[in-house]
């Protein structure tokens, strides 16, 4: 067994990168994820990889663009207001069905918000950013441990089925310390890419990455194929934790940190006699909706935290589908819920329906 | 029969949908002689913009990807880190390459980026249907300067090689002009030059090629040739700006 290290979850995300086999980075320098960038740029030389600080995100996302399409496990790092810029070759990258992994820090927004943590790109990582009809898969790691086992599935997603995966973190999880361990992997299993723009060197055809399709029944056609593999990984690849659900009354929900911090209140409220139980998303997309339905009937109401005035909640009303009450608690600006204002917020509601 | 004269190897055998009389056919062919002349085809990878050489990935028989428009230099710097022996070229007009995308130029020059930028200069936006370029000239009609360009309210032409040149990054830089046949064959040798420049590891180089677009001009192929001696080249002087 590999030993364990303490490490904060921006520098292990960085070396769980590398030891995946990363050999390309592309960034720009933004609050709270900067970690990222200064970790990559000592280690990537030492490894023979690359690590380019760009003019902008705009920059460092095509240039992610082009080095996926040229074959590399490629990957870039930002928090909001930089992913706003990403947004454009993100698009891209899903239309020319390029393998990537974007980091998202997230810090309090919109505009240029604040530096503290916040989850206020719910929105954005699910169903914004760029343009156009296209999905990225979501994984939100909710300790270090998590960020370094979720940044190897993020390039292993992102390989097998040919698109950018986002991990979504926040500043708190970015800046945390825990004792972590990296598991070896073997390298030797990358996947071959016999479409990416090597160099024909005179042996095949030429291959083109591009997004373009003018005819719209060629480009309705490569659409509905994409979307047939979005079903697929809505099938397959659906992650998410219960914790104390079997016998709960009420069920709290949240992602990342803001999970971390509800599994206290769950514990705390437990031993004040609620039952309650914690569904916690692992991907956002695709989202556990089959979760919440299985306990839709259930329980008495839902609650679901977030640090933002409520986006996550949308999709969980979307599952439960009116078969249950689902409430919010959120705080925002860059605050991070207490324990004890979860509870309190899941009292009142029990409160309330009793 | 010998055969004397044929389509460079490196030019896929499609009909280019080009207008009649307009520069990007030739500067095709133009770069893939280079390619050919070379022997890189094998090894060559070209980044395609947004503008009226978008399908410029159907053209050349190089692996090819396209760009969103204006990161053509950005997308290239990423193929050139990955796979730093091949040669990367951008193909790009001016709308991509000193409008929107003039900080991936000028960035990508100033790290001295191994790549070659073929930049077509026509002085204006032809895909969209002739709106003013950040190369239009005073004066010149274009569908958005209907009064024709006016320092004023519209600003200065922008002259991208003088002033790329002048960064420590470059390595290669020369304007050159299709309007007759002479400047054809200074433009072939430019283009050829370019790739060698990068071949040898010395950084970025730029060919900048002053084009027609008689379509968006409103004026014939021959008038349109003629428009371009007797306007672009006084205020695009055709040389080597930096050759090191
Ligand atoms: C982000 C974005 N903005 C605008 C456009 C629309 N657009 C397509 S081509 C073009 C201008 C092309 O002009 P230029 O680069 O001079 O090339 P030319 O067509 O003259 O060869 C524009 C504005 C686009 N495709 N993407
Ligand atoms: S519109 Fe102008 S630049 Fe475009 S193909 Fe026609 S002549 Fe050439």
């Amino acid at each position: 067994m590999a030993e364990k290290v303490l490490m904060k979850g921006n520098e292990a995300l960085a070396e769980a990168a590398i030891q995946v086999g990363c050999r390309h980075f592309f960034g720009y320098p933004i609050t709270p994820q900067t970690e990222i960038s200064a970790y990559l740029a000592k280690r990537m030389p030492k490894v023979g990889g690359v690590f380019l600080q760009a003019e902008s995100e705009v920059a460092a996302s095509n240039m992610v663009y082009g080095a996926a399409g040229a074959g590399a496990r490629v990957m870039t790092s930002s928090s909001s207001p930089g992913i706003s810029l990403k947004a454009e070759a993100l698009s891209y990258i899903a239309g020319a069905d390029l393998p990537c992994v974007v980091v998202n820090i997230m810090r309090a927004g919109p505009g240029l918000g604040g530096i503290q943590p916040a989850q206020g790109d719910y929105f954005q990582a699910t169903k914004g950013h760029g343009h156009g009809d296209y999905q990225i898969i979501v994984l939100a790691p909710s300790s270090v441990q998590e960020i370094i086992d979720h940044t190897g599935l993020a390039f292993d997603l992102a390989d097998e089925y040919r698109m950018p995966v986002m991990l979504l973190g926040d500043g708190m999880l970015g800046q945390m310390m825990e004792p972590v361990e990296f598991e070896q992997k073997d390298m030797a299993a990358l996947p071959e890419k016999p479409w990416a723009t090597t160099g024909t060197q005179g042996k095949r055809k030429h291959n083109v990455i591009n997004s373009l399709y003018i005819q719209p029944d060629q480009l309705e056609k490569i659409v509905l194929a994409r979307k047939e593999k979005y079903d697929r990984i809505t099938e397959k690849e659906v992650r998410h934790e219960e914790y104390r659900c079997e016998d709960a009354e009420y069920i709290i929900t949240g992602y990342g940190s803001t999970a971390r911090i509800a599994k206290n209140a769950v514990d705390e409220l437990r031993d004040k006699g609620l039952k309650v139980g914690l569904i916690r998303p692992i991907t956002l997309w695709p989202f556990p909706a089959g979760a919440y339905e299985k306990y839709a009937d259930k329980v008495k109401a839902f609650l679901t935290v977030e640090m933002s005035t409520g986006q996550m909640i949308e999709d969980v009303r979307l599952a439960v589908n009116g078969k249950a009450p689902v409430h919010f608690f959120g705080r925002t600006g860059g605050f991070v819920p207490y324990p004890d204002e979860i509870e309190a917020a899941m009292e009142k509601i029990a409160g309330g329906v009793q | 029969m010998e055969q004397v004269f044929g389509k460079p190897h490196a030019l896929c055998d499609v009909n280019l949908h080009y207008c009649p009389g307009c520069g990007h056919g030739i500067i095709h062919r133009l770069v893939a002689e280079a390619i050919d002349d070379l022997g890189i085809e094998g090894k060559t990878i070209g980044v395609a913009p947004v503008g009226c050489a978008v399908f410029a990935y159907d053209y050349f028989e190089c692996d090819m990807q396209e760009a969103a428009h204006g990161r053509a230099p950005a997308v290239a710097t990423g193929i050139k880190r990955v796979h730093p022996e091949n040669v990367v070229f951008t193909y790009q007009g001016d709308g991509d390459l000193a409008a929107i995308g003039t900080a991936e130029t000028v960035h990508a020059c100033a790290r001295g980026e191994n790549i070659t930028v073929i930049f077509i200069n026509n002085c204006i936006y032809g895909m969209t249907g002739g709106q003013m370029a950040p190369t239009t000239l005073i004066g010149q009609v274009t569908q958005t300067t209907p009064y024709g360009r006016d320092v004023h309210a519209n600003g200065n032409p922008i002259r991208m090689s003088e002033m790329l040149a002048t960064m420590d990054g470059a390595a290669y830089i020369e304007r050159v002009s299709m309007d007759c046949v002479k400047n054809i064959l200074t433009a072939k040798k430019a283009i050829k030059k370019a790739f060698q420049t990068q071949l040898e590891g010395k950084g970025f180089s730029m060919v900048e090629v002053l084009s027609t677009c008689p379509t968006n001009w409103g004026l014939s192929p021959i008038e349109a040739t003629q428009w371009l001696r007797d306007n672009m080249i006084p205020h695009y002087p055709l040389g080597v700006f930096c050759d090191k």
